[in-house]
């Protein structure tokens, strides 16, 4: 046996693995809210799933680096931003399934089908319901009117949420507005910003501010908090407000996911695409998260459905992506910690 | 022999110090990219901050490190008191515990709408504005946090220097007017500074490289800086500009450091050890000293750790599964492992250094353990470019010759998670080792050889039995840092890999902190036994002590 | 006699810094010797060399016969059967003294192990310490265990490297002549390394003066202090002044103290300007003589006064006197000129020219 006929089969050896019914998964993603869902398209399919979660920007120069190589069949974020990032790096490769179609509307897809949604996050104004009157709200570029001077909770700037929401207000209102709405915004804190969305919440309950701007699952968490009934008391002290309705509507977010160029699995990859977006998938997301499906016909949960029906912002998710870097640096010139 | 060695050695060091330094240098490297507009706009809006923020914190934690573990160490090493026995071990505790946990469970426990504010104002009927309460997310509690669990290492160093400080120097500074204390600031003190500098740089190397602390507290310093800039504006020239100012930073502590250290070689004058004489303290001091220890371990370990079990009580049965347990196997494997190929290469690391103290040696060594005060994040992005390039040339080399794809051999692999805890705490465990080499003088090793003893066996004849004190520590830091661990695992990890850190942190991040609790406790607890273990076993190998 | 250690000719360098140039010693059977010099002429640099832990440039070095270091061999430390005693003792820390003094004994059977500790225990007068460790010791116990440990595996060769040096000064004497005394009881080839002569003197029985990395004179005590080859090993060696002076003929010297007969050096004809060594023991004090000199300094030792005078000339020699002698300062007194050895050197830098009587 000469050393070419060694070396070929150390590497049949290790490229072994790859011949198992798999699909591998990069997650942006946490765990306890991927993982369940993984498990069970392995229960239906039969087909194995491999998972790394960690921060989608990190995974994404992980996937960059790897390049052709890369194991990464199926890349999952958690923001529209991340999604545009990996298209603009190359990594999606375009599907085209009816299946995805069907289920998802055109604007929480990629036109080209490099990724698609899998969950909406509405991004939403709290108000503490003892001190506020939905009636005294309207829209996001109310809350820098000098009516509330020190009476809004909300959390960093280095918060991916808060960056979508000031790059869709770059995208309809311009950058200079955007700038002078969190110029003014900072003055209108009542602290200096800090902790999470939840922090947020608790601290307007509490009397710190008299409103915050969250994400709506944390909402729908705190409520129904088994563990910590301070949470649901803070969290039932709190109103949940639309704001927009009369013009584009409220900001949301996706989660989603794309199959990566290099793909090993690209077929198992689809069908996990496929299951994901599937009414039962959907139904669990606004279950266990309480988040807004992305398929129209899902159902939702009890407790979503009396948050009431929305009119979302129908704008590009693509432009959250690709004004990303101008709402940080728009953030930055505002004093936005 | 000895002679075919050193010409090996020398090479394998540089080598050595050159692989773990590729990380840093992967980052540098970008700094000599264009930058664009982004740096331009950094300087003029927050880097000023983060500079200002950074210093503060190094200050404010060096402070806040220096005061306890100095005063608490020389409790324990020179004074009696109720108590003290226990503490001698009970001050190691907080070392188990992350800083992001801790300020985690701070925050739960003294937010505004927190449980104790929250009692606070129904007891008084005050409301938001009408009290003063310190702020938890602020740079002071960052300090404050950073400070709890970071005191230890000054304690560890500190009290072994204070033990082996030979009690015929104190006496001398008595004989010459000193009374106690100022024999401790004018004796003692200075010549405990190398041991204190090096707990200290150990302490600031972690505090410029927490992100976990700050950003939870949303304080903008170099690390929140970096990872905004790298992520949020998609800069990464601009960010590795950053990490490049970062590094700076920490070469200048570092220099600093090795200055001090320079002026102050002090050598003990006298090989008269005796069992050193305690001051025993009565009354008044005793409770003081009392309250001095319990102060630390209270706000370090006992207070976050019963938050945390209060927590999981509530938690863990949804917590503990098959695969929870799994993974604390993980870890803790993860970490033997990673602990005992860490001091493996310092050892080569230190003992290369006392053969060959050549300028490159020195200086390689170094850049090497500079990978402490990096982010974990940033050396992990380090890890990823260069592997990723590796493994892709490899294939490309292996598709043209062979026609076979060997995909990827380092990246996503564990070696490439145990690399980057090699470079993450190299400098533990080279700074440990170290000292403890520094005990056993050449003439002892030229005396082993004059009595028949070739280098081998006189390593572990009279080396090993030596350095069992410093190796074990050694140990024992690299395990718990690695349990500790959480972005480089984070990113580097493959597939279904999980460790503790990595759940911990993914549901307090998801600001699930109770039912991450159960995650991080059992970190605390992994933590907990070494900690005990070892401090039984470093206060029995002191010089001068005649419990042998 | 054979030789127990020869070394020959050898070279030594650090890089490119020669330490040790071209030295030469042997040392028979049972003797002691000692490279005496002062810190830096390389006299340790030969010590690890004969241990093996230098390699000779050149040169060779033989241990009972047997080639150990040349240029191309060089048997490690291990491989010589050497003893060794260093400056602070080496002690191993985590051993107690009876497992310090075992450490050298390996390969000896357990009883042969253990009765040979306890026959060095006795000899260095410790034998209720076998089981006490290093640091409950005093310097000058730690001193005999490192002896005991370095004597036990019967070396063929005993090396001392400054071994008293961190003892107190009254003591190291008194050790010296112990460690003499244990040595040559157990008939001990050993070489001895210091800077002070009064250990030198109390222990070895030929004396190499070193200085930069060169043996000047191989004597003995009595000759290096009376017969001392050059201005160097005078300086180093006990006290004195140097006088300046003038051949006048065949072997008479003309100097400010009078003329004073002695062999002059080759080569030094008349006329010629030389220097002479005046050791305190060449100025006798006598109340009678007619030359006086004034005390300007005077320091007591016990048995004997060193004065310090200052000649009518305004030169200042030293003289020891008996200690019932006593002058105060500034007192003029009586003394004799008595030269047993003239010893003079041309008027050149120290160290370089050879002298004669």
């Amino acid at each position: 046996m000469n050393l070419k006929h060694i070396v070929v089969t150390m590497i049949l050896l290790i490229s072994f693995n790859a011949l198992s019914a798999e699909v591998n998964v990069y997650s942006g993603r946490k765990e306890k809210l991927v993982k369940p869902l993984l498990d069970r398209f392995t229960a239906e399919t039969g087909i194995k799933t491999n998972l790394v979660t960690a921060k989608a920007d990190k995974l994404l120069t992980r996937l960059k680096n790897e390049g052709r190589n890369t194991p990464a069949d199926v890349f999952i974020t958690v923001d529209a931003g991340r999604l545009y990032r990996a298209k603009q790096a190359g990594i999606f490769a375009s599907v085209n399934s009816d299946t995805l179609n069907a289920a998802v509307p055109s604007h929480l897809r990629d036109p080209e089908g490099q990724w698609v949604g899998l969950s909406q996050r509405a991004r939403v104004i709290f108000y503490a319901k003892d001190r506020v009157k939905p009636e005294q709200l309207s829209t996001y570029e109310d809350l820098v009117s000098d009516a509330w001077k020190r009476k809004i909770c909300i959390r960093g700037s280095s918060n991916i949420y808060n960056q979508s929401l000031v790059a869709s207000l770059i995208a309809s209102n311009g950058k200079q507005a955007a700038q002078q709405w969190s110029n003014k915004l900072v003055k209108n804190m009542a602290r200096p910003p800090r902790g999470g969305d939840r922090d947020q919440i608790k601290a307007a309950a509490a009397g710190q501010c008299d409103i915050a701007i969250a994400n709506t699952y944390y909402y729908g968490a705190m409520l129904t908090s088994k563990k910590d009934s301070s949470q649901v008391k803070a969290a039932q002290a709190m109103g949940l407000f639309w704001p927009n309705q009369q013009g584009r509507g409220s900001h949301v977010n996706i989660s989603g996911a794309g199959v990566t160029k290099h793909a090993k699995n690209p077929e198992n990859a689809l069908k996990l695409l496929e299951f994901l977006v599937s009414p039962e998938s959907q139904k669990w997301y606004a279950e266990v998260n309480f988040e807004y499906p992305v398929s129209e016909n899902a159902e939702i949960s009890e407790l979503v459905k009396s948050w009431g029906s929305f009119k979302s912002d129908k704008l590009s998710l693509d432009v959250l992506g690709r004004n990303n870097a101008e709402a940080v640096r728009t953030m930055d010139r505002a004093g936005w910690k | 022999m000895q002679i075919s060695i050193s010409k090996l050695w020398q090479p394998g060091i540089v080598l050595v110090a050159l692989l773990l330094s590729i990380p840093v240098l992967t980052i540098a490297g970008f700094v000599f990219e264009p930058s664009g507009e982004n740096w331009e706009h950094l300087k003029q809006t927050v880097l000023p901050e983060y500079l200002t923020n950074s210093v503060l914190l190094v200050l404010g934690v060096t402070a806040g490190t220096l005061s306890i573990g100095v005063s608490t160490a020389w409790l324990t090493a020179m004074c009696q008191f109720p108590g003290k026995k226990s503490f001698v071990w009970l001050l190691l505790l907080p070392l188990s515990m992350p800083a992001y946990i801790i300020a985690y469970t701070y925050t739960g426990l003294f937010d505004f709408a927190g449980p104790v504010q929250t009692q606070l104002r129904e007891w008084t009927g005050w409301g938001y504005g009408d009290y003063y309460f310190p702020e938890v997310r602020s740079l002071g509690s960052a300090i404050s946090m950073l400070s709890l669990v970071l005191y230890p290492y000054v304690y560890l160093l500190a009290r072994a220097a204070f033990l082996e400080q030979s009690i015929c120097v104190l006496e001398v500074s008595r004989t010459l007017g000193c009374n106690a204390w100022s024999s401790f600031y004018r004796v003692a003190l200075p010549l405990a500074r190398p041991a204190i500098v090096a707990g200290l740089s150990l302490a600031l190397m972690e505090t410029l490289a927490d992100y976990g602390t700050v950003s939870y507290f949303g304080i903008g310093v170099f690390t929140t800086g970096i990872f905004r800039t790298w992520f949020g504006l998609g800069d990464s020239v601009a960010a590795a500009k950053m990490a490049a100012l970062l590094l700076m930073f920490v070469f200048t502590l570092v220099v600093i450091e090795r200055v001090s250290r320079r002026q102050a070689r002090y050598n003990h004058t006298t090989n008269k050890y005796t069992q050193l004489p305690e001051y025993r303290l009565t009354g008044l001091k005793a409770i003081l000293a009392f309250m001095v220890c319990l102060f630390p371990v209270a706000l370090g370990f006992l207070l976050p750790a019963g938050q945390l079990s209060s927590w999981a009580i509530l938690t863990y049965q949804d917590m503990v599964d098959e695969a929870f347990l799994r993974l604390t196997f993980n870890t803790v494997l993860l970490g033997l492992l990673a602990a005992f190929l860490s001091v493996m290469l310092a050892l080569f690391l230190a003992y290369g250094k006392r053969m060959l103290a050549t300028r490159s040696v020195n200086v390689s060594i170094r850049v090497a353990a500079t990978g402490y005060a990096i982010p974990g994040t940033v050396v992990a992005v380090g890890i990823i470019i260069p592997f990723a390039w590796l493994d892709n040339s490899i294939d490309d080399f292996m598709r043209t010759q062979f026609d076979i794809s060997t995909g990827l051999i380092l990246s996503g692999s564990l070696f490439a998670v145990m690399f980057a805890y090699m470079v993450r705490f190299l400098a533990v465990s080279l700074q440990t080792v170290e000292s403890g080499l520094g005990k056993i003088k050449p003439c002892m090793d030229d005396a082993a050889r004059t009595l028949g003893y070739r280098p081998r066996e006189t390593l572990f004849k009279i080396h090993m039995p030596l350095m069992k004190g410093s190796i074990l520590t050694a140990l024992l830091i690299v395990f718990v840092d690695v349990m500790k661990e959480l972005p480089a695992t984070l990113i580097l990890r493959p597939f279904n890999f999980n460790t503790l850190a990595v759940r911990a942190f993914e549901l307090a991040s998801d600001e699930r902190l109770a039912d991450s609790s159960t995650a991080a406790l059992m970190i605390v607890v992994a933590g907990l036994l070494p900690v005990i273990f070892l401090s039984k076993s470093i206060s029995q190998s002191r010089a001068g002590s005649n419990d042998k | 006699m054979t030789n127990r250690l020869e070394v020959k000719q050898i070279d030594i360098c650090y890089g490119n810094k020669q330490i040790v140039n071209n030295l030469s010693f042997s040392l028979t059977d049972g003797k002691i010797g000692c490279l005496l010099g002062p810190s830096g002429c390389g006299k340790t640099t030969v010590l690890r060399t004969i241990a093996g832990f230098e390699p000779p440039t050149r040169g060779q070095v033989l241990i009972s016969n047997e080639v150990v270091s040349d240029q191309k061999i060089s048997l490690p430390p291990e491989k010589r059967h050497i003893g060794m005693v260093f400056q602070d003792f080496a002690l191993f820390p985590h051993l107690s003294v009876q497992d310090n003094i075992r450490f050298g004994l390996q390969g000896w059977s357990k009883k042969d192990q253990h009765d040979r500790i306890i026959e060095l225990l006795a000899m260095i007068g410790m034998p209720t310490l076998a089981r006490a460790y290093p640091h409950q010791l005093s310097g000058g116990q730690q001193q005999r265990v490192a002896l005991a440990r370095a004597m036990a595996p019967e070396p063929s060769i005993l090396l001392l490297d400054e071994p008293f040096s961190s003892m107190d000064v009254e003591l190291r004497e008194k050790l010296a002549r112990e460690v003499r005394h244990i040595l040559k009881q157990e008939n001990i080839t050993a070489i001895l390394v210091t800077h002070d002569q009064h250990e030198a003197f109390a222990m070895a029985d030929e004396i190499c003066v070193m200085n930069e990395g060169q043996i000047y004179q191989n004597d003995s005590a009595y000759n290096l202090y009376h017969k001392p080859v050059n201005r160097f090993v005078a300086d180093f060696i006990g006290e004195g002044v140097i006088v300046p002076g003038m051949v006048v003929g065949g072997n008479t010297v003309n100097t400010e103290l009078g003329n004073i007969h002695g062999l002059v050096p080759q080569g030094c004809k008349p006329g010629c300007q030389v220097d002479v060594l005046i050791r305190p023991d060449d100025i006798i004090h006598d109340d009678d003589s007619t030359e006086t000199a004034v005390v300007v300094e005077r320091a007591f030792r016990g048995s004997d006064f060193l004065y310090t005078l200052r000649m009518p000339s305004g030169i200042e020699v030293l003289s020891l006197v008996p200690s019932h002698h006593d002058h105060r300062i500034n007192e003029t007194i009586g003394i004799q000129l008595e030269f047993d050895h003239l010893v003079v050197f041309p008027r050149a830098s120290a160290g370089e020219n050879t002298a004669a009587q």
